[in-house]
């Protein structure tokens, strides 16, 4: 469908249970998902001749600790027939796993890994969940909110040993995280000196 | 009795001339025949996306020029749109045109790099050597602008930092008048050189589905026969008024993209000469004080800009809370950026997407059941630079 309301109305039409919300911005559908009925709503997106969203461009995942279902996961789709691209979302649990879409796109296999490693979400019936960008052997999440910036482990060669190897972060001057919005308050860690 | 089959595992890379940097690839291998490649990545991974979280908008721009590193500029556009539309931005019709003539001289720096360092991974050497005396103009247009050669931290949201210095213009026409001959003067050396033909007809066949279903973009789209340009579909800036040809490849084959790669050089030629032919007077960005800081000179007279100047350099503009993919057509294909604001000044989350990265992915695909020493030519063919695919 060429044009991008009717389009919203067409999926909304269609789609009726599946969709909790959605609406037009910056010339793009917005989509808001039951997260059970992924695979259907792709999949549905992808073959019928109306929306023709044959491409999948990325997948990601948002992280919000305070919220209680606390990664928001999002599905950008492209369709060249039509020009118009859809962003898809739903959230989840940190421990839910999600339905992997390997089946119907071979290029989520990367991109899914990518999100397993930066935010340690699981998906279910994917041939080859692994760690993709991270170190051998790295631990934690480093997209996650609570992951410090400066990360845990540091590399280095060492002349006694003659090897590489890992020690813990050692900074020899503080991260220093200016809260500008604010001047008057100080930064976090002159705070937090203050407390001690 | 039967001979029992036994397969070779071969560690390809990190440290491979070939490997276009730090790839790790675990073939395996059947006497010669790929039988699977498990590409290991992740060994240039800088943790671009956190870095970004934790910066104002405007330091982040350095970090894009650090992706694809042999067109800074283009990914830095992304980004770009990317505010301008949260923000609703009108940029100037001038700073427009510049954009576009630094992102297609970034195109054929792109280009270049790829076509003749293909042609090196199966056997060539000189068209590298010729290639690289363009590239080392085109960076010193890229210092003259912005004051170094490869990390340009140029464009910005609203416009680009400077004005062009006087007599780049008419530089770059003339680089443009001379180029096309160099390009012949490659062509010359590649297009039908048997050696070549050889490495990369029918190797690294892609057809058009599945160019599709691996969300292949840019060249490795086009190759296939899918007529499909951001600049021409989606069109950003200025590239609604200008007219190029957009090539489109017939067999999907190594070779097929490397004339696309060709054509593409002297389109982006045409493109630049259109621009310094029609492009206007004015000002290079918004005139927002909100958004671009004040000139240096006003700094000294008004207390007004002296505020903007300080509070642009330590907090940094605040972008409302919204959500948005803004993608461009880079050389490699398509680089979009997934920005989602919260209205402080720094981006709630910023996600790169990156050609590159799933063009590679691809690579167990295309190379299944060809020969080892193909693996070169299809690396080549899909021109990975490590940079945006680790980020």
């Amino acid at each position: 469908m060429k044009n991008l309301a009717d389009l919203e109305k067409f999926i909304n039409s269609e789609l009726t249970s599946k969709i909790n919300n959605s609406f037009i911005k910056h010339n793009n559908i917005y989509l808001n998902i039951n997260q059970d009925e992924l695979i259907e709503v792709i999949s549905f997106l992808k073959t019928n001749k109306e929306t023709k969203f044959r491409q999948l461009i990325d997948i990601t995942a948002v992280d919000y600790p305070e919220n209680e279902n606390r990664f928001k996961m999002v599905y950008l789709l492209l369709s060249h027939e039509y020009n118009h691209r859809i962003i898809i979302d739903y959230s989840i649990k940190e421990n839910e796993v999600i339905s992997s879409l390997t089946s119907i796109f071979p290029s989520a296999n990367w991109m899914e890994r990518e999100v397993f490693d930066m935010y340690g979400l699981n998906f279910k019936n994917h041939p080859d969940l692994r760690r993709i960008l991270t170190d051998y052997g790295f631990e934690g999440h480093p997209l996650r909110k609570d992951f410090p910036l400066t990360g845990h482990n540091e590399v280095r060669y060492s002349e006694e040993q003659k090897k590489v190897i890992y020690e813990p972060v050692k900074l020899e001057q503080n991260y220093r995280n200016f809260d500008y919005e604010s001047p008057w308050e100080g930064t976090k860690y002159i705070k937090e000196i203050k407390k001690s | 009795m039967a001979k029992e089959k036994k397969t070779l595992n071969l560690n390809f890379g990190p440290q491979h001339p070939a490997a276009h940097g730090v790839l790790r690839l675990i073939l395996q291998l059947d006497g010669e025949i790929v039988e699977k490649a498990d590409p290991h990545i992740g060994l240039l991974h800088r943790g671009t996306e956190k870095l970004i979280e934790n910066k104002t908008y405007i330091q982040a721009v350095p970090y894009f020029d650090r992706l694809d590193y042999v067109a800074p500029m283009n990914q830095e556009h992304a980004f770009a749109l990317a505010i301008e539309k949260i923000l609703n931005i009108e940029v100037p019709a001038r700073a427009k045109y510049i954009r576009v003539i630094f992102c297609e001289i970034g195109r054929i720096l792109s280009h270049i790099l790829n076509v003749t360092t293909q042609a090196m991974d199966v056997g060539a050497l000189t068209p590298t050597l010729w290639g690289f005396e363009e590239r080392e103009k085109l960076m010193g247009f890229y210092e003259r602008v912005s004051g170094s050669r490869l990390h340009a931290n140029y464009f910005r949201a609203g416009g680009v930092h400077k004005d062009l210095p006087s007599g780049l213009d008419s530089d770059i026409g003339e680089f443009c008048e001379k180029f096309p001959k160099i390009i012949d003067d490659l062509e010359t050396l590649l297009t039908d050189n048997r050696i070549f033909k050889q490495r990369n007809v029918d190797i690294g066949i892609v057809s058009k589905q599945d160019a599709l279903d691996y969300s292949f973009s840019g060249v490795m789209l086009r190759g296939s026969g899918v007529a499909w340009d951001l600049r021409r579909s989606q069109p950003y800036d200025c590239y609604d008024d200008l007219e190029f040809k957009i090539p489109v490849g017939k067999n999907g084959d190594c070779y097929d993209r490397y004339l696309c790669r060709i054509e593409e050089m002297r389109e982006s030629v045409k493109i630049i000469k259109q621009c310094l032919k029609n492009i206007p007077k004015g000002p290079i960005k918004t005139e927002d004080g909100k958004i671009s800081p004040p000139p240096k000179r006003e700094l000294k007279q008004s207390m007004e800009a002296l505020i903007h100047h300080f509070k642009l350099f330590t907090e940094g503009y605040r972008v409302e809370k919204d959500e948005i993919y803004a993608a461009v057509e880079a050389p490699k294909g398509e680089f979009g950026v997934y920005l989602i604001s919260d209205g402080s000044s720094k981006p709630y989350k910023c996600k790169i997407r990156a050609p590159g990265f799933t063009h590679l992915q691809a690579m167990d695909y295309l190379i299944k059941g060809h020969m080892l020493a193909d693996v070169p030519a299809v690396l080549g063919s899909m021109d990975i630079v490590f940079g945006e695919v680790d980020r």
